[in-house]
C-alpha cells in the first residue's frame, strides 16, 4: 500500500526526522491560506499523487507570492498527472501540499528497502540526491552505498557512519545523520514499511538535514496490526476496477489488451495470459479469484471483468485444487444468465470435478466455447476476439 | 525414493482443529501420509479424523516421535508457529499460510540460523502447495489423483501451475518423483536452488522441471546452479511474459523492482547457463518428454 508524501512526513516527524513546514490544501484559497500561516517568503505547492517523478511532470511548482500560489493550485488540482509510473492515464490530483521552500546546499539520496538477496532490510544512500534510483543505478552504480541490517540488533553507528563517508557528509553532520538513519530504520521496521525513500534529503544553507521529500510503502500482509496507517489508504489513487477487486477479495490488474481473464492461482494466471501473447492475442486483466472459490465469487470476477470497455472475449481457465470445477460452471452460468454477456466466453476447466462441471455447462444450453489444454484455451480466445471483431 | 517426504515421515499438524485444515488432513490421511498428531493450543484431548490434538509442538513431538509439520496457522500467527516447530526439533517445516507479514519471514530465517546447518530446521514455503512425493507421501493441499509416480522432479513457486505441468507430463506417461513448492513470497523458507541440491543427490530423479516467475533473483541463482554444480538436465519456465513492471502480480513475490527480475530477462539468464527452456506453458509435457529421451538415448 502507497501512501502520499504529506501522510510519510507525518510519520516520519513522529520519529523525531525534521521536515518543512507545510499544510494541506485541497482547494486554491486553501492553499493560499496554508501558505499565510506558514509565512516565508517562497512556497512550493506539490502535487499529492501516488507515483514518483512528480516534478518532471509539473506536479511541483515554486511561488514567490499568494497570486502564485493560487494559480498554481488552480492549476493542479483536478489534473491527472502522468509520469513514467503512472501509465498513459495518469494519477488525479486531489490534495495539494504547501511547503516552504528550503534553502539548499546539497542534496542526498537515502532509503530503505527490503532486499530480497539478502532476506534483510537494507539502507541505500547516494551523494547524487534529487535524481530518481534508476537513473543513479543505470548512470553511476558506484555512486549507490548500501547497508544490509541485521534484523536481531538493529541498524548499528558504524553502518551509519559507513554511508556517511562513502557520500562525503560534512564531519559537522555525523551524529545527526546517524540519529536519522536510526529513526527511519525504526519507523520501517515499527510499521512494516516496504519502502521508506527520502529524495532528496537536503543539508540546508544553515547546515541541517531536512526531509525535502517523503516516500513511503506498506506491506499489504501486515496492515491488520496498524490501523492507523491503514487510514492513510487513498481510494482515489487506486484504478477503479482494481480498487473493486480489493473490495470483493480478488486480486486484479488491469492492462491494455482485449481478452478479459478469469483464473484460480497466480502462477497459472500469468502463464494463461503468457499462452494468449503467444497466440497471437493481449490479455486486458490479471485476475486470480483464488482457493475454494464459490458460484457468487465467480459472478463478481465475470462482472469486474466485463466492467473494461476494452474486453473482446473472456477466457476462464481453471485447474482445480483446492477449488471445484461443479461450483466454478455454476458461477459461470448464473454470471451468463444473470449478466448481459456480450462477447463470446471461453471455459476451460481441469482438476477436481472437472467432469461435474462440463455436464453442468453443456445442460446449461448456454453458448459457450469449451477448450480441452491450455494450448487450445488460448488459441480458442484469440480466435474468439478476431470472429467478435468481424461481426 | 523420494526427497523431503516419503511414506516413513511423521508429520504433524499445527492449526489441525481450523476447518480448511480438517479438511486436508482427511486428504492427506487418505493419501496414506503418516499424521501422527495436530497442534492447536488448548486444544490437547480432541482428536480429528482419529489424529490426537497436542497444546505445542514440543508435547507432540515427544507424545509421537514426529519429524515433520505442516502449518496451516492464519498469517499474524503463522511465523510464530513456525519457530515453535523448528525450537521442538521438526526436521522438515511445510507453511501453507499465504499472507505472512514479510518482517515477520525476516525473523523466522534469523531465528533458524540459531542451529548450526546440519540440524537446522528445512522450511518449506509459506504461501506453497506443499510437497508430494506420488505413491510415498503428500504434505500439502495438490489434487494427489493428477500426479503420476515417477523419475522427474518438479519445483515450482504456484500451486495451481504446478498442477498443470503435472498432468500435462501424466498425460504422455511422465512420472514425478517429488514435486515441491517454494511459495510465491519474497522471502521463501527455501530456494530453487536447495531444492535442485536435492533432486542432484536423489538416485530416483533424473530430471528437474523449475518452475518460476517474475520478481525476486532465485531463479538466476538456480540457473548458475545448474550450470556449475549439476549433472541432471534441468528444464525451466517463467511465467509473466506480459507482466508490467512495478505491479504485483497475485502472489507477493510476484513483482520486477530491478533489473533481472523480468520473465524475458530471467529466460536469458536460465538459457545462457544451458538450462533448456519451455517457451509455452502448454509445453512443459513434451518438453520434458524430449530431454527424457535425449538423456535416456545417451546413456
Amino acid at each position: 500500500m502507497d501512501i502520499h508524501e504529506y501522510q510519510a512526513k507525518t510519520i516520519l516527524r513522529e520519529y523525531g526526522i525534521a521536515t518543512p513546514p507545510g499544510g494541506l490544501a485541497y482547494s486554491p484559497d486553501q492553499a493560499v491560506y496554508q501558505s499565510q500561516e506558514i509565512g516565508g517568503e517562497r512556497w512550493v505547492v506539490k502535487a499529492q499523487v501516488h507515483t514518483g517523478g512528480r516534478g518532471k511532470a509539473g506536479g511541483i511548482i515554486v511561488c514567490d507570492d499568494d497570486e502564485q500560489v493560487y494559480e498554481a493550485a488552480e492549476e493542479l488540482l483536478g489534473k491527472r498527472l502522468v509520469t513514467p509510473q503512472t501509465g498513459a492515464r495518469g494519477k488525479g490530483v486531489y490534495r495539494l501540499y504547501i511547503e516552504e521552500a528550503s534553502s539548499i546546499a546539497s542534496e542526498i539520496y537515502l532509503a530503505f528497502v527490503l532486499d530480497r538477496s539478502s532476506e534483510r532490510i537494507v539502507c541505500v544512500a547516494s551523494a547524487e540526491g534529487g535524481t530518481e534510483i534508476e537513473e543513479i543505478a543505470e548512470h553511476s552504480p558506484e555512486a549507490l552505498h548500501r547497508e544490509a541490517i541485521e534484523p536481531a540488533v538493529g541498524l548499528q553507528g558504524f553502518q551509519a557512519r559507513n554511508l556517511a563517508f562513502s557520500i562525503g557528509l560534512d564531519h559537522s553532520l555525523i551524529q545527526p545523520w546517524s540519529t536519522l538513519l536510526a529513526q527511519c530504520y525504526r519507523a520501517f521496521r515499527d510499521l512494516d514499511a516496504t519502502l521508506l525513500e527520502i529524495n532528496p534529503l537536503v543539508v540546508t544553507e544553515d547546515n541541517h538535514l531536512l526531509a525535502l521529500d517523503a516516500k513511503m510503502s506498506f506491506d499489504d500482509n501486515a496492515t491488520f496490526r496498524h490501523p492507523t496507517v491503514s487510514e492513510f489508504r487513498d481510494k482515489s489513487q487506486e484504478d477503479p476496477r482494481e480498487r473493486a477487486a480489493i473490495d470483493r477479495g480478488l486480486s486484479y490488474v488491469g492492462l491494455e489488451g482485449t481478452i478479459g481473464c478469469i483464473i484460480n492461482g497466480a502462477g497459472l494466471a500469468m502463464a494463461t495470459m503468457d499462452m494468449i501473447k503467444h497466440a497471437g492475442g493481449e490479455p486486458a486483466n490479471f485476475l486470480d479469484i483464488g482457493g475454494g472459490a464459490s458460484p457468487e465469487r465467480v459472478t463478481k470476477a465475470f462482472n469486474l471483468v466485463l466492467s473494461d470497455d476494452n474486453v473482446e472475449a473472456v477466457l476462464v481457465n481453471i485447474f482445480a485444487g483446492i477449488n471445484r470445477c461443479d461450483w466454478v460452471a455454476e458461477g459461470v452460468v448464473q454470471a451468463m444468465n444473470t449478466l448481459d454477456v456480450k462477447v463470446p466466453v471461453v471455459v476451460r476447466l481441469s482438476g477436481t470435478n472437472a467432469e461435474e462441471g462440463k455436464r453442468i455447462l453443456d445442460e446449461s444450453g448456454i453458448g459457450l466455447v469449451t477448450a480441452r489444454t491450455l494450448a487450445e484455451a488460448g488459441a480458442k480466445a484469440v480466435e474468439a476476439t478476431r470472429q467478435g471483431a468481424k461481426l | 525414493m523420494s526427497i523431503i517426504v516419503d511414506q516413513d515421515t511423521k508429520v504433524i499438524v499445527q492449526g489441525i482443529t481450523g476447518r480448511l485444515c480438517s479438511f486436508h488432513t482427511e486428504d492427506m490421511l487418505s493419501y496414506g501420509t503418516n499424521i501422527v498428531g495436530g497442534v492447536t493450543p488448548g486444544r490437547s484431548g480432541e482428536h480429528v479424523h482419529g489424529v490426537p490434538v497436542f497444546d505445542t509442538v514440543r508435547k507432540a513431538v515427544d507424545a509421537t516421535g514426529a519429524n515433520a509439520s505442516i502449518v496451516f496457522v492464519p498469517p499474524p500467527f503463522a511465523a510464530d508457529a513456525i519457530m515453535e516447530a523448528a525450537d521442538a526439533g521438526i526436521a522438515t517445516c511445510v507453511c501453507i499460510t499465504d499472507g505472512i507479514p514479510v518482517q515477520d519471514m525476516m525473523k523466522v530465517k534469523r531465528y533458524m540460523m540459531r542451529y548450526r546447518r546440519d540440524d537446522r530446521m528445512q522450511l518449506i514455503g509459506p504461501n506453497c502447495a506443499g510437497v508430494i512425493s506420488p505413491g510415498r507421501a503428500l504434505l500439502g493441499i495438490m489434487p494427489s489423483h493428477i500426479f503420476m509416480e515417477g523419475r522427474v522432479g518438479v519445483i515450482g513457486r504456484s500451486g495451481t501451475l504446478g498442477y498443470e505441468a503435472a498432468s500435462q507430463m501424466k498425460e504422455l506417461g511422465i512420472g514425478i518423483s517429488t514435486s515441491v513448492g517454494i511459495g510465491g513470497d519474497p522471502i521463501n523458507g527455501s530456494s530453487f536452488r536447495d531444492h535442485l541440491a536435492s533432486f542432484e543427490a536423489d538416485p530416483s530423479t533424473d530430471l528437474v522441471v523449475l518452475i518460476g516467475e517474475i520478481g525476486g533473483p532465485q531463479e538466476a541463482e538456480a540457473a548458475e546452479y545448474a550450470r556449475d554444480e549439476m549433472s541432471k538436465p534441468v528444464i525451466a519456465y517463467i511465467a509473466g511474459l506480459t507482466a508490467p513492471p512495478g505491479r504485483t502480480m497475485g502472489h507477493a513475490g510476484a513483482i520486477v523492482t530491478t533489473r533481472g527480475e523480468s520473465a524475458a530477462e530471467k529466460v536469458e539468464i536460465l538459457r545462457d547457463c544451458g538450462v533448456t527452456v519451455v517457451e509455452r506453458p502448454s509445453e512443459f509435457g513434451v518438453t520434458a518428454k524430449l530431454s527424457l529421451e535425449r538423456l535416456y538415448a545417451s546413456t
